[in-house]
């Protein structure tokens, strides 16, 4: 026992010791950080304000444009050709031509530019022409402009969805947000089991090869030091993964009260222009608006999430799925003198990591079906489906089920394998078949 | 004295193939063992069993007359042929984990690895990868680790290769060294002119039996062909006519002064005889018995699986 101790510490040091794991531990939560950061912080930032000549032959817009932060509109009394022409000699981004016949239907407005003017100036432009366009066919038949923009306005409500238990007390969900924890967490897992079931079998071969293993091998059981060697990699697998949550949660939380302060600030201001503007809402200004709602409403969400079980059931299900496989990626290690034959053992094992990953799309469209039910039970693709389906919410009995068939499993796959490793692993000079690794199984230790 | 190793009807099978077929072999303790053998005789086989990396199908060993067991591990010290260490590892931390993983404390084995290293005269190594380290330097660090816990029994397979002559003779004087601080050694070699200078006992193993197995000297003993090498001057027509039916004459040089020549007896005569008779027709400068060289024993039993035959070269 107390040589495998020994195999694991040296297996996790040497790891955790790396320069690429110290690399990849600070790399990670960056990029998580940034894709959550960036974004948001790129929604704030101000495009530079862009002047426009709006040259309307159809007069309804003129003087009428509201403008922006980003967008300053000007009416000069000049010719469309005349405003071509001179064009390059004024310091407008752009000229807006609208068609005189544009009221029957059948015009069209155009942007002409020096330099592109930008998505959001351009679609600015779009919706609001639109919308005015709406409004002046409603005011030319009459219809009252306010009835129909409060009927905009009340008529929006959110479809909610609730889970009704069979104790008739119901419980807020948010597919959404259940889909996306769900498959988060599957690939993760899935991740894991590669990134790290491959550290796995590149150490084993890398004793192999060094032939260090027979040193070894004299002092302690193959058994021992290919599990010593598993649960090595799996503390750092653990290691990295809790440095990652640590990390990005840090990196985040300082992040939102520098960075994102400033965007919680401007929402608020928002919501104030909201109510100021009143009847001139539109629809793209609502959407926007709407998001600081959704960011609360998500935390809400949160809670409806029982979330330390399932960052129980993640840490169990990232070990039971990474032991079962990491034992099988050992075999195949010590089933090869090379890493280019390594291919033929390796298919075997990825098929099952890649289906399930595959079928994890079907299971998050429905996670109750009998798919779903299966694929979450079998030990070799339940630690990613299992995790999929866990924040829509599984049946304890199931659960429970699912995880006992994955002790199980693992307990199996690595005694079959430790059958193979010890004897692969002295083995030299020859390429194994799949015959031999039959027979190998029934040598005597 | 009871043997420190002693393995009974050892039978390891594989695949296709028998590996070891009932060898039994007893190791003296406190001697030089070679172990000897072709190319896929069977020796590493052995020699894995011994140290429990595989087991066998059938047979029982014995250590110190006690069943070979785990707890026996830390007694045994194992250099295999092939070497290696972890390329990526310190050689200081990698020594003391090999050294931790036959049992020592992390102190004792510090304490020692120094004397060592100090001894081998690599101490500025420590912090260095392996991957950094010559070859020969790689295989000192080796033999370090496997004799640094004072194993009672040390396996070494071909232990020279990969040392030049100045090192090989270090690790040879440590080994002599080892034997006398008590410690037993199993060697594996095909280089024999190190047996015969080393090896107390021997065992020849060839096709997965053991064909020979004794002490050297009783070995080389047993299989002299009763063969005699005499120079002397005079008439080489008058020793011709000496020889009678129990002697065979079967090699001659003459270099212009001295006749060389060899005579193999039969087995019912005597040298005494032999010199009888020659005494009276020439002067003899030089007699001596021709002893096979261990090598000639490898060959010719190998070879042809029974004791020498006439026709090999002997050497002395």
């Amino acid at each position: 026992m107390n040589k495998i101790l020994l195999i694991i510490s040296r297996e996790y040091l040497s790891r955790v010791k790396k320069k690429s794991f110290i690399i990849m531990t600070i790399l990670g939560p960056l990029l998580l950080a940034a894709i959550m950061i960036i974004p948001v912080w790129l929604s704030m930032k101000q495009p530079d304000k862009q002047k426009i000549e709006v040259i309307d032959q159809s007069y309804l817009f003129k003087g009428l444009i509201p403008e922006r932060k980003f967008v300053h509109f000007d009416y000069p009394e000049i010719s469309f050709e005349m405003a071509q022409a001179t064009f390059y000699d004024t310091d407008y981004d752009a000229i807006l031509w609208i068609a005189p016949n544009i009221l029957e239907g059948k015009g069209i407005a155009k942007i002409f530019y020096k330099k592109q003017i930008g998505i959001a100036t351009e679609e600015y432009i779009r919706t609001t022409l639109n919308k005015m366009m709406y409004d002046v066919i409603l005011v030319k038949n009459k219809v009252n402009v306010d009835i129909i923009k409060s009927a905009e306005v009340s008529s929006r409500f959110e479809v909610v969805t609730e889970e009704l238990t069979p104790t008739g007390a119901s419980k807020k969900t948010n597919t959404g947000l259940y889909m996306s924890l769900g498959l988060g967490a599957g690939i993760l897992i899935y991740m894991f089991i590669f990134l790290y079931g491959l550290q796995v079998m590149r150490g084993v071969m890398e004793e192999k090869t060094s032939r260090i293993v027979e040193v070894i091998l004299s002092s302690v059981k193959p058994f021992q030091l290919m599990m010593g060697k598993i649960i090595g990699i799996a503390l750092v697998g653990l290691t990295q993964f809790l440095l990652w949550v640590a990390l990005t949660t840090t990196l985040y939380s300082v992040a939102s009260v520098t960075i994102l302060k400033d965007v919680a600030i401007k929402q608020i201001q928002q919501k104030e222009e909201v109510i100021k503007i009143g009847a001139d809402l539109n629809y793209k200004k609502m959407k926007k608006i709407q998001q600081p709602g959704a960011i609360t409403r998500i935390m809400d969400d949160f809670k409806s999430v029982d979330v330390g079980a399932i960052f129980m059931c993640f840490i169990f299900y990232f070990l039971g799925g990474y032991l079962l496989y990491s034992a099988l990626f050992a075999a195949a290690g010590a089933a090869v003198d090379s890493e280019s034959d390594t291919q033929q053992f390796l298919l075997p094992i990825t098929v099952p990591l890649i289906l399930s990953f595959a079928v994890a799309q079907y299971v998050i469209q429905d996670p109750s079906s009998t798919l779903s039910f299966w694929f979450s039970i079998i030990p070799i693709t339940s630690p990613i489906i299992m995790m999929v389906r866990l924040p829509f919410g599984v049946p304890p009995w199931e659960l429970a089920l699912s995880m006992c068939l994955l002790i199980i499993g693992f307990v199996l796959t690595t005694a079959l394998a430790a059958r193979i490793y010890r004897t692969g692993i002295l083995m030299y000079g020859k390429k194994a078949s799949w015959k031999e690794l039959g027979k190998w199984l029934f040598y005597k230790g | 004295m009871e043997p420190i190793l002693s393995a009974k009807n050892i039978v390891k099978k594989y695949a296709n193939h028998i590996a070891l077929n009932n060898v039994s072999i007893d190791i003296p303790a406190q001697s030089i063992f070679g172990l000897l053998g072709p190319n896929g005789a069977g020796k590493t086989s052995l020699i894995r069993i011994i140290n429990q990396i595989t087991g066998p199908d059938s047979g029982q060993l014995f250590f110190e007359g006690a069943l070979l067991a785990p707890k026996h591990i830390e007694q045994i010290g194992y250099l295999p042929e092939e070497r290696g260490l972890y390329k990526k590892m310190g050689v200081g931390e990698q020594a003391l984990y090999l050294a931790q993983l036959k049992g020592m404390t992390k102190a004792d084995a510090k304490k020692k690895l120094k004397y060592w290293f100090e001894k081998f005269e690599i101490d500025a190594w420590w912090d260095k990868k392996v991957e950094e380290l010559s070859k020969g330097m790689q295989q000192k660090v080796q033999f370090i680790v496997t004799v640094l816990h004072e194993p009672k029994l040390l396996i070494l397979d071909e232990p020279f290769s990969g040392f030049d002559p100045i090192n090989a003779n270090i690790v040879k004087n440590e080994i002599l060294q080892l034997k006398k601080n008590g410690a037993t050694i199993l060697f594996s070699t095909h280089n024999m002119g190190s047996v015969e200078e080393l090896c107390d006992y021997i065992a020849l193993i060839n096709k997965s039996e053991k064909i020979i197995d004794g002490s050297v000297k009783e070995i080389r003993k047993q299989y002299k062909p009763n063969v005699f090498e005499i120079i002397f001057t005079g008439q080489m027509l008058g020793f011709t006519n000496a020889m009678w039916a129990g002697a065979e004459l079967i090699d001659h040089v003459f270099d212009g002064e001295h006749n060389k020549v060899q005579v193999k007896l039969a087995s019912n005569t005597t040298a005494n005889d032999l010199l009888k008779v020659v005494l009276s027709t020439v002067d003899i400068s030089s007699f001596k018995e021709i002893i096979p060289s261990m090598n000639d024993i490898f060959i010719s039993t190998v070879r042809e699986g029974n004791p020498l035959g006439t026709q090999s070269n002997f050497t002395e």
